[in-house]
């Protein structure tokens, strides 16, 4: 086994007792995208130096701690990815776009610090949808990611670099964000594991917006314990974000609490006659799972399930059509040249957006149009409280919710490129709880006939993580689906 | 429902985007199918509903209004494709 293969807790325990250390980790995982990401395309930036750099002070820490018998940092030399919408000092951060590929960010997104802080080694930003606009990862402003497990097909999106590069062993975990269902959906395709934070829980100060009223920052990793102790150190309040809630972190250091009596709801409205069947198949098959190790299965239903997707791209991208018209060609980013203000604001946005953020502008920017605002955005709105008190009353009668995180598996590259309600189409599962607010964790739960992941969903009420994160690791230790690796040749 | 043309140079020009003749015809067949998914919306009665903007209890959040560290005038024009003197430069507004 390689030291690439280790979880991020396997590596942090042979970090502490110094069977390995953090220089050798960073260049084995350095080595690894040296060796894959030619042809996986996981990363836009990596910055070896840096990773070195830091690797070799976090070694000094840990020597020191052996000798004082202190407890390091929990993250002590431990290399992980960023998803390209977060700041990090001094370091390109494009959010996937044209429009940023010479920015390079003047100070850190607290989450970001919140990580180094805890001694994590950064290894590089990764691949995204332009500006977290997209489910496939192929409308990045670059290239598109590929699927680890099958290189023709896409990692999903928008964090389809995070999850690639987590799946692939390239890195030992990852933070990606997840606006409507970002960091699920391409952890279900790449058959990791993503946490959905609840709105609120991790800061979004320094995380480039798209949709303010939605986006939320989360760890991707290999088990779900790997996913909670990133969540641990990420989560809680920060005076830079106003919408960040002064609720304290629950402790998931220890999650082996067990399922017995846990109530899980199954929303019949999440199980459709068009999905894949093997994605049907295998998420029954965990339920059958979870009620054997002591879960009582409760039937619930959340009636305006149908509306969250056109509530989603109303609301989604009239907040992104204010957020982005910051990107003007005069503060940051390379500016079209013309004669006169206006001429170089609009020739430099329609040269350097891509197709599919130019469309969610053009979308948004019509919803909040005068005439329109009320039919368009004020219904969605008013929707969206439907949508909420769906999960308020069916969170009295259950503990978590479970059900798919996508109706189908990976699809192929560019299989949904030019039909835009297709590709939404693929978020029918993951948009309702962002629209509420709420938390979710996707974990791996089977494998279709063409061996692609499919993944489980299960679903807690805002700041619940510890239910979900508890019920996901009793369900991972009774199946070993996050035990298989990818294994192309070239991976 | 089918956007008109001028419908969509006024909305590309509301949001400040330069579009190509093509981009103009696709945008004008696209968006108008994802407008005709949306109008779905109006089955909803929300006669008695309130909108929601944010999931958070949070109202209004305040702060001492304190002097804090920023970033320096040469770190916020780093990034600008031209400045001078200590501003952003840019091309004539007025002729």
């Amino acid at each position: 086994m390689s030291l690439t293969d280790l979880t991020l807790l396997e590596a942090a325990a042979q970090l502490g007792s110094g069977a390995i250390s953090s220089r050798e980790l960073t260049d084995a995982c350095l080595a690894r995208i040296e060796a894959v990401d030619p042809a996986l395309r996981a990363f836009l930036t990596v910055t070896p130096e840096r990773a070195r750099e830091a690797a070799d002070r976090a070694d000094r820490r840990l020597a020191d701690a052996r000798r004082s018998g202190d407890r390091p940092p929990p993250l002590t030399g431990l290399p992980l990815a960023l998803k390209d919408v977060l700041c990090l000092h001094g370091t390109r951060t494009t959010a996937g776009s044209r429009i940023l590929e010479n920015f390079i960010a003047p100070y850190t997104a607290t989450a970001v610090q919140r990580l180094l802080d805890a001694g994590a080694v950064v290894l590089g930003k990764t691949n995204c949808d332009e500006f977290a606009m997209g489910s496939s990862t192929e409308n990045s402003g670059f290239f598109a990611t590929r699927n680890p497990w099958d290189e023709t097909r896409v990692p999903g999106g928008s964090s389809g670099g995070s999850a690639a590069a987590v799946a692939a062993r390239l890195c030992f975990g990852a933070l990606g964000t997840d606006t409507g269902g970002s960091v699920r959906q391409p952890a279900a395709f790449c058959g990791v594991v993503g946490l959905k934070t609840s709105y609120g829980r991790v800061s979004r100060y320094g995380l480039i917006a798209y949709g303010s009223s939605l986006d939320s920052i989360g760890p991707l990793a290999r088990t779900v314990a790997d996913a909670a102790l990133l969540f641990g150190v990420i989560a809680g309040h920060d005076p830079r974000d106003s919408t960040s809630m002064p609720a304290p972190t629950p402790d998931v250091t220890r999650l082996d609490g067990g399922l017995r009596g846990l109530r899980v709801g199954v929303p019949r409205e999440y199980f459709l006659p068009g999905m894949q069947p093997e994605v049907e198949q295998a998420v029954r098959a965990a339920l059958q799972t979870l009620a054997a190790l002591g879960a009582q299965l409760v039937e619930v239903s959340l009636p305006h399930t149908e509306y969250a997707l056109p509530v989603y791209y109303l609301i989604a991208p009239a907040e992104a059509s204010a957020n982005l018209a910051r990107f003007d060609g005069v503060r940051y980013g390379p500016r079209e040249p013309a004669e006169a203000l206006w001429d170089v604001v609009e020739a430099t946005r329609g040269a350097r957006f891509g197709a599919e953020v130019k469309r969610r502008i053009m979308l948004g920017t019509y919803a909040l149009s005068a005439g329109y605002y009320d039919a368009y955005y004020g219904q969605a709105q008013k929707v969206r409280t439907l949508i909420k008190q769906d999960f308020d009353l069916a969170f009295e009668h259950v503990d978590v919710i479970a059900c798919p995180v996508a109706p189908t598996t990976a699809f192929k590259l560019g299989a949904k490129t030019d039909d835009p309600l297709a590709m939404y189409l693929e978020d029918v599962f993951t948009l309702p709880p962002s629209l509420a607010g709420i938390c979710g964790l996707a974990l791996p739960c089977g494998f279709d006939a063409a061996g692609l992941p499919i993944g489980l969903q299960l679903l807690g009420p805002a700041f619940g993580e510890d239910r979900v994160l508890r019920a996901g690791y009793a369900y991972e230790q009774a199946t070993d689906w996050h035990q298989r690796r990818p294994h192309k040749d070239t991976l | 429902m089918t956007l008109s043309l001028e419908e969509i140079e006024h909305i590309a020009a509301l949001a400040r985007l330069r579009l190509t003749e093509d981009e103009r015809a696709r945008y004008r067949v696209q968006l108008s199918a994802v407008l005709d998914y949306m109008d779905k919306l109006r089955q909803v009665d929300t006669a008695h509903i309130e909108p929601t903007a944010t999931v958070l209890p949070l109202r209004t959040v305040l702060r001492p209004d304190e002097v804090q560290p920023s970033l320096t005038l040469a770190e916020l024009l780093a990034n600008a494709p031209a400045a001078e003197a200590g501003l952003f430069r840019v091309p004539p507004v007025l002729e």
